[in-house]
């Protein structure tokens, strides 16, 4: 096969894995946040309109779950393998809330007693907020470090639970959840659109707080990261990102108080993107820390070559036509009136 | 012999069991929407439309359960195989990359507009979504088999110094020579399982009411791919057989029940392999027949599976059955299909009652033959994760038993609710007779995931019928 010394591959396949997990986090992010929201909101037909809004593209944002993981085993072989054993109980607490959640929008309708209805909206939101949680407790499993002997995991099964982690899991639910009521303040109206904007605002203010208190506790596990946030002159890049979160924040309130329809959708997905390039910029150059860097983990260069020939073609297509299938299904979703 | 890796690959099992069946499910049913819609804009008739929407709403469901299941599957290379994750992941990671690229990525962007979007796009964009849908659907099956092929046939690697398979020429890896007989086995496999399926449907409303239309329909575009594809496997399979006599001669050893290698080898159409006592006892056998299928020579030359070392023997008895299991079922599809173009001659196709009920039996003919050829497969190829090359015992996680006998016990109690419910439910959509102008929701009717499902509408269960 080519080979391109020219390019540091593991360096370009590290982006493109971290924008996929990006697309995911936000994307999926707004519709298991709308399920996280059914705790919340109990009127039937509220519930219809909210599964509406996103069921003709949830499928499509949990691709970019499957790319994840896929680009991981097909790229970097060795942090697949060492992560999965790693997180064992979180990632299969993740897949099997997913089980329940992606099957609770088809059988949610399909349900002819009060009580079959009932039992698929409790597992459409209970596998919702299961899922990001797990979510959660993975990414503060991962931040916190992996025991790592030879080329697999060392730990015990119980490793990746701590407060740290567990505060992580809070975290994600809540972000989410708020991603969710953004997502349906921009789609519905009427009283739903009016609550989710209080839901938001709440939401919004337990967001900040809970950035502030991971992103103080992060340093504090690692020697490393506390260097990469604190010391010159890693401090310049991370100095703006306390700024901007708090710049988004004035924008997101404004917004929800002046009734904008889109502005507060977006200020919460830029907090997002912020937190991911905090993340990012602790973990770099690191793909497993404390120990595995991405250089340690990639595949040979001949697989990650030959993916990436095909990524730069297909990741542009696939943004082009995901695009188009949102634009198909834009504007407000209402009551008794559906994609038909 | 309960070892973790043991319950590891049970679980393995389990869960691509599972899987497996609802995409062969779903790449039957989306070419056979592609196929309706596209009768229905070409001759305008309303049966085809009503088909349609018939079909799309199962295909919804059940797109929606194989989604999730595959899901699974993805993690489940690093949380129960990390050491083949590890060591394989560079040669078979890409060609799962290029699957969710090509195949899922397509399949997910375009099903919105497909279950949804009709009202929105119209007909003609909407027929295109259809489309590109099964060829999603194709593509999935495409590259998911290269991976499969290339676990039995490996070639186009090396092994570098820390025990990895690095490839060398990716032409190799995905042409492997068991991949082109592989996939058409399999795609085969997946239209049979829906023609079967929908064929039982239409049989079921038949026997209620001859004159429905679209039940006429439908079973006899099913008993077509009865007639056609049925033997088309047959064929397939046997060069299948042969393909595999000359890259996994064990496997056929085990799945033929023969010990002894021998220029006359019976065909073996009962016994039991028996692995201690390394002979199939109770055997009903035909002479030479074995060797003349296996290599279409009276006298060709077949191993046995004393030929190879006990260690790198597959559990015979499983391959053995599940292979019959396959191979029976194969014919009774292709004879049904065979009944039924003798019946077309003067329509008794529609008052033939015995062919019929046959055909509602045969329902899940198609799922049954389709999971026994993967245990052939897959329980053959053993003790290896990619023949030859890495054994079973080698590429297991660092789990340990409690922990994968725990995540064995959540998959078993969730699949079995969560898809037992699914069953429940297509079962519920499909015996709702189709009826003429099946489109359209009734004003005010809360809209549900498939846009176009008349019916149950919540808090009504008498509506639902
Ligand atoms: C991409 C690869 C792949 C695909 C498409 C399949 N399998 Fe597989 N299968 C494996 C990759 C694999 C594996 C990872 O290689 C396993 C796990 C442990 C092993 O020995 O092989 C395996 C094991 C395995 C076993 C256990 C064998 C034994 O313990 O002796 C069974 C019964 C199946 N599989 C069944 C299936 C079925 C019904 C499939 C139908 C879809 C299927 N497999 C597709
Ligand atoms: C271990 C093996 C397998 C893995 C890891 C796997 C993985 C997956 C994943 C992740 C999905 C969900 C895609 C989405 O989000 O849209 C999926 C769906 C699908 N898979 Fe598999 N798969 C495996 C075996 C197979 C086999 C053997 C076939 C068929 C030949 C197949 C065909 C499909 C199809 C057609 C879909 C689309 C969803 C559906 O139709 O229900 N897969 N698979
Ligand atoms: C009656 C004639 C048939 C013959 C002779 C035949 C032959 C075979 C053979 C030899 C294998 C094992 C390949 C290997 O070495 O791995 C196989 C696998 C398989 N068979 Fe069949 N088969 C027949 C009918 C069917 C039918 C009717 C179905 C399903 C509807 C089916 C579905 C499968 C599947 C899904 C596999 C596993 C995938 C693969 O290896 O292609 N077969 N078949």
């Amino acid at each position: 096969m080519m080979t391109l010394p020219w390019l540091d591959l593991p360096l370009i396949w590290a982006g493109l894995l971290g924008f996929a997990v990006l697309a995911y986090v936000v994307l999926d992010g707004f519709d298991l946040g709308t399920g996280i929201l059914f705790a919340v909101e109990h009127q039937p037909d509220d519930r219809d309109v909210m599964v509406n809004s996103i069921a003709p593209v949830w499928d499509g944002n949990e691709t970019w779950l499957v790319l994840g993981g896929g680009g991981l085993f097909a790229v970097f072989p060795l942090a697949y393998a060492v992560i999965m054993p790693a997180l064992y109980p979180t990632i299969i607490a993740m897949l099997l809330a997913l089980v329940f959640r992606g099957v609770a929008f088809e059988f949610r309708f399909r349900a002819t007693t009060r009580r079959g209805r009932a039992a698929w909206d409790f597992a459409f939101a209970g596998g919702s907020a299961v899922a990001a949680f797990a979510q959660g407790l993975t990414l503060g499993g991962l931040l916190q470090g992996i025991r790592v002997q030879g080329r697999a995991y060392a730990g015990g099964w119980w490793d990746w639970l701590t407060g740290f982690s567990l505060l992580c899991g809070i975290a994600v639910v809540a972000g989410y959840a708020l991603l969710g009521a953004c997502w349906l303040i921009w789609r519905t109206e009427g009283p739903l659109q009016q609550r989710c904007r209080r839901h938001a605002a709440r939401l919004g203010a337990a967001m900040l707080v809970l950035i502030a208190v991971v992103s103080l506790w992060t340093p504090l596990l690692n020697p490393v990261f506390s260097h990469r946030w604190f010391d010159w002159p890693g401090i310049l890049l991370t100095s703006p990102v306390p700024v901007l979160v708090l710049l988004l924040a004035v924008g997101f309130y404004r917004g929800l108080a002046l009734r904008h329809q889109l502005t507060p959708f977006l200020c919460a997905l830029g907090w997002f993107v912020l937190c991911y390039v905090g993340l990012g910029i602790s973990l770099y150059p690191n793909i497993v820390p404390p120990g595995i860097s991405l250089w340690d983990a990639a595949a040979p260069p001949e697989s990650q070559a030959f993916l990436l020939v095909g990524a730069a073609v297909l990741v542009p297509i696939i943004l082009v036509y995901t695009g188009y299938a949102y634009y198909v299904f834009r504007g407000k979703v209402r009551h008794g009136e559906g994609y038909h | 012999m309960t070892d973790a890796v043991f319950l590891a690959r049970v679980q393995f099992a389990f869960t691509v069991g599972f899987h497996i069946v609802l995409p062969a499910f779903s790449i039957g049913l989306a070419s056979y929407l592609a196929v309706l819609e596209g009768l229905w804009l070409r001759t305008g008739r309303a049966v085809y439309q009503d088909l349609f929407q018939y079909w799309v709403k199962a295909f919804a469901l059940v797109f929606a359960m194989g989604v999730v299941s595959g899901l699974v599957m993805s993690y489940e290379f690093g949380t129960n195989w990390s050491q083949f994750a590890d060591r394989v992941g560079p040669v078979v990671g890409p060609l799962m990359g290029y699957e969710v690229l090509t195949a899922f990525f397509l399949e997910s962007g375009f099903l919105g507009i497909m279950l949804f979007g009709l009202k929105r796009v119209g007909p003609g964009l909407h027929f295109f979504a259809t489309c590109v849908v099964a060829l999603g659907t194709l593509m999935s099956a495409f590259w998911i088999l290269a991976v499969n092929s290339w676990m039995q046939t490996p070639q186009g690697f090396r092994i570098d110094a820390a025990g990895r398979f690095v490839p060398t020429d990716w032409w190799a890896v995905i042409f492997n020579p068991s991949f082109l007989v592989r996939l058409p086995h399999m795609v085969i496999a997946a239209y049979l399982c829906v023609g079967f399926f929908v064929g039982a449907v239409g049989a079921w409303h038949l026997l209620r009411d001859r004159g429905n239309v679209a039940a006429r329909t439908m079973f006899s575009m099913a008993m077509w791919m009865a007639t056609i594809v049925a033997p088309a496997q047959i064929v397939m399979g046997d060069i299948h057989g042969l393909n595999t006599r000359h890259y996994q001669p064990a496997k056929i050893a085990a799945l033929e029940g023969d010990w002894e290698t021998s220029t006359a080898a019976p065909l073996i159409l009962f016994g039991w392999p028996n692995m201690q006592q390394e002979r199939t006892q109770y055997e009903v056998a035909l002479p030479h027949l074995g060797s003349l299928i296996l290599t279409h020579q009276w006298n060709g030359r077949v191993e046995g599976l004393k030929a190879f070392p006990a260690a790198d023997r597959p559990y015979a008895p499983v391959v053995f059955f599940a292979f019959r299991i396959m191979v029976g079922l194969g014919f009774l599809m292709a004879a049904v299909g065979l009944a039924s173009l003798v019946l077309r001659r003067g329509g008794r196709l529609w008052r033939a009652r015995w062919l019929q009920r046959i055909a509602v039996v045969m329902a899940p003919a198609g799922f049954i033959a389709l999971l026994a050829g993967w245990v052939v497969t897959e329980v053959g190829r053993q003790p290896f994760t990619v023949y030859g090359q890495l054994r079973t015992v080698d590429s297991v996680s660092p789990i340990g038993l409690p922990g994968i006998a725990t995540s064995l016990a959540a998959f078993a109690v969730v699949y079995l609710t969560v898809y037992g419910a699914g069953l429940v439910y297509l079962l519920a959509l499909v015996r709702r007779p189709p009826v003429p102008a099946e489109a359209g929701p009734p004003a005010g009717v809360p809209i549900r995931t498939a846009g176009i499902t008349p019916g149950q509408t919540f808090g009504h269960p008498s509506a639902a019928e």
